[in-house]
């Protein structure tokens, strides 16, 4: 009677069947693609528009593909577009952002890793109070602080100078990446650093040979922010360098926003696109990475 | 010859008192384990004399050496952390001549070290693999050998088996009393679990809120606790407490609070000093010190009492009861048939309890 029962597998039995169509994930999915198709239009819109001539434009069909495929507004916008005098294009800009980036980059991490390693594990005096004044930093909006800083630069010989322009962005970067490198340094268990002490290693032997190996998420998440940020900066850039040294996006915004002559929309998206490829470029590169130290770092931030 | 020397050390984070002019000295090749509750300070008292906290006061010695001052990799230590602590990146290998590398010593000595390390603990097969693809008990070995190849007098371990299985936990700690036998240096040894402080040690000191209650050898502690508080921390399942008064006439007689049908004599009962008036006592008895049955007959003290509860362990059986509205519990053996409500016969001996006076809860 038992075995019978035992052996007797009619009715639910394994995983319960789910419907592929049904009114759940209908709503689900077509929620889902709308709102895809209502964010990627613009792009889409970008995209065909650089690949027409300015005949097929003036048609005044925005979203009909390219009848004839041309990359000629790409090549103008990055090496003949005009802004005032110089027809160059957008690669001066492009070099002169790389040149901006890289070293901000580069030096504000640095700085702030080893502040946010100084902060979480070696409480000296006062520790708390410097980090109260750094996080308050990362509060004072930027116009205030924006004559001083000319001013500053001016003395300093560096006012439309490349290294002004760093030098603002290592500071400006410097509150909110400390921040996060504390809080990823004092998620890394306190015991791990007090055995690197017993085993004989200061300051910096901890934080090359124990710390940095384990922190390459919170690296990378710093590096995805930074060159963003830096990259993307308009303000700065527009009003601690000159006409010669302006970052791309101040020459973008030159080129797109020139009152003279015919409107070339063709070139505008193309250079407005080839702008946003550096990020986006770092984005699909990073992502995984990206999330899994903004995780780490919220987690038990 | 003394190997560590703490010397009246105090600490205290902020307005919290950890440690108050406390006083310890280990002999050489000793193994002490500091016991306590979480929070008592035995962790705190480890890392002060490793040197990963700055004292507030007082004066440590380790090997005659004034250390208090000492970087904790000039003490002359090894430590052992619950968490393993292994680098996560570097290999076993990395991992046990990171410290060596860091005192600058050659090459072929580093070599030797950790094969000498790695041999003792059995380690050599996984030189190569990275902590993450090593079980916790290979972990807390490396971590041991870790202090293992540094060479030292001292070793201190902090809790170093409480994240492991109860089964890999038995093991290990058979593992460290051997090393402690083949090594013979001392050791510090923190831990809250009672069995391992009993089994390890040559002398446990007892914490609590930053003090040494008593300090003595394993037997002693578990025999004569100095305190209800010791008396109670020690052994399981734990001891019973049965609250009286202890009367003099030409003998002390201990009554009941709540009744018993007869006031037992405690004449055999080793009072520290004897006393003369009528005083309120707890009356510590240990479940096994409690017989029962044909044995309890030969008992100077005996009653009977009713099962309440009973709990089948495997080789005992713990009964609970209550005599005079108090809890007892005591063991009979495994295979005797224990039903509720059964009425048994139980004895003690009263030289083999602990009488505490019941306002500071010290020793009588």
């Amino acid at each position: 009677m038992a075995n019978s029962s035992l052996l007797n597998l009619d009715g639910p039995r394994g995983p319960k069947p789910r419907k592929i169509i049904s009114r759940r994930n209908i709503i689900l999915y077509g929620t889902l693609l709308v709102v895809a198709i209502y964010y990627l239009i613009p792009l889409y819109v970008m995209i065909v528009t650089s690949l027409k001539g300015m005949p097929e434009i003036r048609l005044g069909n925005i979203f009909s593909p390219p009848v004839e495929v041309t990359f000629e507004p790409w090549v103008k916008a990055w090496s003949q577009a005009c802004t005032g005098l110089n027809c160059d294009g957008l690669s001066r800009g492009f070099w002169n952002s790389v040149k901006i980036t890289i070293p901000s980059v580069f030096v504000s991490i640095a700085i702030a890793s080893i502040n946010g390693y100084a902060l979480a594990n070696w409480r000296f005096k006062g520790a708390n109070l410097f980090f109260t004044i750094l996080i308050f930093g990362a509060f004072i909006p930027y116009q205030i602080m924006i004559y001083p800083l000319v001013i500053l630069l001016r003395d300093l010989g560096l006012y439309t100078k490349l290294p002004g322009l760093i030098l603002i962005h290592t500071i400006f970067g410097m509150p909110i990446l400390t921040l996060l490198f504390r809080n990823y340094f004092t998620t890394i268990p306190e015991e791990l650093f007090k055995a690197a002490r017993v085993d004989g290693a200061g300051f910096w032997g901890i934080y090359f040979r124990v710390m940095m190996p384990m922190s390459l998420p919170i690296f990378a998440v710093a590096i995805v922010l930074q060159v963003t940020g830096i990259w993307n900066d308009f303000l700065f850039g527009v009003i601690y360098t000159k006409p010669d040294t302006y970052p791309m996006t101040v020459q973008l915004n030159n080129i797109v926003n020139s009152v003279q002559g015919v409107k070339e929309y063709n070139v505008n998206m193309a250079a407005t696109l080839l702008t946003g490829l550096v990020p986006l470029t770092i984005y699909f590169i990073s992502g995984k990475l990206f999330v899994r130290g903004i995780a780490a770092g919220a987690v038990k931030g | 010859m003394k190997s560590i020397e703490i010397k009246k050390l105090s600490l205290n984070f902020g307005e919290v008192v950890v440690l108050k002019d406390l006083n310890l000295t280990i002999e050489k090749g000793e193994f002490l384990v500091l016991l306590g509750a979480s929070g008592c300070g035995k962790s705190t008292l480890l890392n002060c004399i490793a040197g990963l906290l700055d004292v507030t006061d007082g004066q440590i010695f380790i090997n005659g050496k004034n250390v208090t001052w000492d970087e904790p990799a000039h003490r002359g230590i090894g430590m052992v952390f619950q968490s393993y602590a292994l680098y996560p990146q570097m290999t076993v290998k990395g991992n046990l001549s990171f410290g060596l590398k860091n005192a600058g010593l050659a090459k072929e000595e580093i070599e030797k070290r950790v094969k000498h390390a790695s041999e003792i603990l059995q380690i050599e097969s996984l030189l190569e693999r990275k902590p993450a693809a090593l079980s916790g008990g290979q972990r807390q070995r490396v971590a041991i050998g870790r202090a293992l190849v540094r060479d030292v007098e001292v070793f201190l371990f902090d809790e170093p088996l409480s994240n492991l299985d109860a089964k890999l936990r038995t093991e290990l700690r058979v593992e460290i009393k051997r090393l402690h036998q083949k090594l013979n240096n001392t050791m510090i040894y923190v831990t809250h679990d009672q069995i391992e402080a009993m089994t390890l040690a040559d002398r446990i000191a007892v914490m609590r809120d930053g003090l040494i209650l008593q300090l003595d050898d394993p037997k002693t502690i578990y025999n004569a606790p100095a305190n209800k508080y010791v008396a109670g921390f020690i052994g399981s399942p734990g001891i019973n407490f049965l609250k009286g008064t202890i009367s003099h006439n030409d003998k002390p007689i201990f009554k009941l609070e709540g009744g018993w049908c007869e006031s037992p004599d405690l004449s055999n009962y080793k009072f520290q000093e004897s006393i003369k008036a009528e005083k309120q006592v707890w009356l510590g008895l240990r479940p096994e010190s409690v017989m029962v049955g044909d044995e309890a007959e030969n008992m100077p003290v005996n009653f009977s009492l009713e099962v309440e509860v009973f709990e089948p362990m495997g080789a005992d059986t713990l009964v609970w009861s209550k005599i005079g509205g108090q809890e007892i519990r005591f063991m009979v053996d495994g295979n005797t048939s224990v039903n509720v409500g059964d009425t048994l016969t139980v004895g003690f001996d009263p030289a083999h309890a602990s009488i505490f006076d019941f306002g500071n809860e010290e020793r009588l």
